[in-house]
């Protein structure tokens, strides 16, 4: 056994992995939910649902028409996505220049009436996906084992955290969404068309949640709740991360993974609560967040 | 205004008479269970309709009121009013460190760290040794209130619980008409112009949320002796969610509408986990939630003082 300084590091390494794992999905989701705050000022309570039935549309997928996962990966976040743009549309458009907690309590409510659909449908235990054929089995380093699928979702979910990143931050269509969240009415007179922009924007965030969903399916059980109890921790990474910058959203959820596996190892009883103890340490510290502006 | 000062009082009187009726018409559990949910609602108000202030977590002072109460009532000997007093405090004290927290954001991020807050409670009543993990506290006894009116009968309980939910009302009155309520309802209009007029605005918010805090343990406490049992279920965000569906249900920022939404809440969760309609207790409530959002946002009272308004 592998041990440095009596530490088991096979243990820790594993832990290390679980963390980023979990990691990558907190960014997936408060990369959406900073995409769709930036523009939109609200914050997505349905964002965890849009995760759950991200796996869940591609657990049917397979099992109804035989979509493999890869077809998924690609399908879902598109068809997760036009359930944003459909949400946005009907249900948030009507109310957008009410007070900003309305959209919240509306998005509140279409998670719980999603998640009791899903419950009632297929039961609250979960349900397993296999992870796909090309990536089974795993590599077998001198300190650890790791799973070929585990390392896919790490390395996926930083690529595409990476290329929104990029996208809104080098990129024209990015700076029209930018300038878009400063001067609505401006970007507006100079030809833009901001609801379209909105729009897509809230149909992108909302896409990412899904994409976090396939991916998540293999891993995790497919479960009607998989959402909601994850969705509380990424408010709390919102709030530890300050919201004020895409890179902020995703660097403190990766970061935040990393801790929470790291605690896992030492001291596995403070696991599931470390996360609330770091926001409520950055609260006391940095009331505006690690990376947001003070307001 | 002389007119509609006396029309409220004559309205409160029926409403006190109907009352003190009602467990002789009605099932007094059903109605000691509205109460206690009412006054969560009406708490709950106090800091979302008069404030501004939407909390997320609510349902950790519910529960910790009913986890202390519950607690004290089983291994010590107190009796009932000494357990709900220190279930109240306790939850007070949990809402006084979570208030400092929470007050230094706004808005949204309020809901955010009020919720997450209360899952980071959630998870330690979870591990915790003394609240029975996923079982709960069970078999909580009601025992005699002072020393000698016997709780285990419905009808003494009920009236007990009138009375705690009364005086809750009567506070929350108070506070919302008192200058300290003035002061809240200009925060929520204007917090700029609050800030600029010299007031510490997060002082205000913060013992707002105290009072709100207190008096839903208070509900918490009520509402685990009435049920001789406190669970997980209600330090779940699912019932912090419940409370702001009571509220907006009924009209957020008026005084009777929490009641009435909790009442209404009740009434159909009771109805519908009877009949075959159960499974679809959260699609329901979920479509509540959107169709008051988009169509119904004053609630049941404010309707129908708009209906009045407009008519009469």
């Amino acid at each position: 056994m592998a041990t440095f300084l009596g530490i088991n590091l096979f243990g820790l390494f594993g832990q290390l992995l679980v963390g980023l794992i979990n990691g990558s999905f907190y960014a997936l989701l408060s990369l959406g939910l900073a995409i769709i705050f930036g523009l939109l000022k609200i914050i997505n309570f349905a964002q965890g649902a849009m995760y759950m039935l991200g796996a869940f549309a591609a657990w049917m997928a397979l099992n109804y028409f035989g979509l493999n996962y890869w077809l998924a990966l690609v399908l879902v976040p598109l068809a997760v996505g036009a359930m944003g743009i459909l949400m946005e549309r009907v249900l948030i458009r009507p109310i957008a220049n009410e007070d900003h907690l309305y959209s919240l309590l509306l998005t509140f409510g279409v998670a719980l009436m999603l998640q009791g659909m899903f419950t009632h449908v297929f039961g609250s235990s979960g349900m397993a996906y296999a992870i796909p054929e090309a990536l089974q089995g795993g590599i077998k380093l001198p300190f650890m084992y790791l799973p070929a699928y585990r390392a896919w979702i790490v390395v996926a979910s930083i690529l595409v955290c990476a290329a929104t990143w990029w996208m809104i931050e080098k990129t024209r269509l990015g700076a029209y969404l930018r300038a878009g969240t400063e001067n609505a009415q401006l970007m507006q007179a100079f030809g833009i068309n901001v609801p379209l922009m909105v729009t897509l924007t809230f149909g992108f965030g909302v896409a990412l949640a899904g994409f976090a969903g396939v991916m998540a399916a293999p891993v995790y059980s497919v479960s009607p709740d998989m959402g909601s109890n994850l969705l509380i921790i990424v408010f709390a990474i919102v709030v530890i991360g300050g919201m004020g910058s895409i890179g902020g959203a995703i660097l403190t959820g990766l970061g935040m993974g990393v801790v929470e596996g790291l605690t896992k190892y030492f001291y596995p009883e403070a696991s599931s609560t470390v996360i609330f103890l770091v926001m409520v340490i950055v609260l006391l510290i940095k009331p505006a967040g690690l990376f947001g502006k003070e307001a | 205004m002389k007119t509609a000062i006396v029309t409220r009082s004559k309205l409160n009187l029926v409403l006190l008479l109907l009352a003190l009726v009602a467990p002789f018409v009605l099932y007094p559990v059903f109605l000691m269970k509205v109460l206690c949910f009412a006054l969560f609602a009406c708490a709950f108000n106090l800091l979302l309709g008069f404030a501004g202030l939407l909390s997320f977590g609510h349902a950790v002072f519910l529960g910790t009121g009913g986890y202390v109460t519950g607690y004290l009532m089983i291994n010590t000997g107190i009796t009932p009013e000494l357990g709900i007093l220190a279930g109240t405090l306790a939850a007070g004290l949990v809402g006084a460190l979570y208030g400092k927290l929470a007050v230094r954001r706004e808005g949204i991020y309020f809901a955010m760290v009020t919720l997450a807050l209360a899952q980071l409670a959630f998870f330690f009543y979870l591990q915790a040794p003394f609240t029975g993990g996923e079982d709960g506290l069970q078999g909580v006894p009601r025992g005699y209130l002072f020393g000698f009116i016997d709780l285990s009968d419905n009808l003494q309980m009920y009236f007990f619980v009138l009375a705690i939910f009364l005086f809750g009302f009567w506070l929350i009155q108070r506070t919302v008409h008192s200058p300290f309520g003035q002061v809240l309802k200009a925060i929520r209009e204007n917090e700029p112009r609050a800030i600029s007029l010299g007031y510490n605005v997060n002082d205000y918010k913060w013992v707002a949320f105290v009072i709100s805090a207190a008096l839903a343990g208070l509900a918490g406490s009520t509402k685990t002796l009435v049920f001789q049992l406190a669970s997980l279920t209600d330090v779940h965000w699912h019932m912090s969610g419940e409370v702001v569906l009571m509220t907006l249900v009924g009209g957020m920022g008026t005084l009777f509408g929490p009641f009435v939404g909790a009442a209404a809440i009740v009434t159909i969760q009771n109805y519908l986990s009877g009949g075959e309609l159960g499974n679809y207790i959260h699609i329901i409530m979920g479509a509540i939630f959107v169709i008051c959002v988009l169509a119904f946002r004053n609630g049941i009272v404010g309707q129908f003082r708009k209906v009045l308004k407009q008519n009469f």
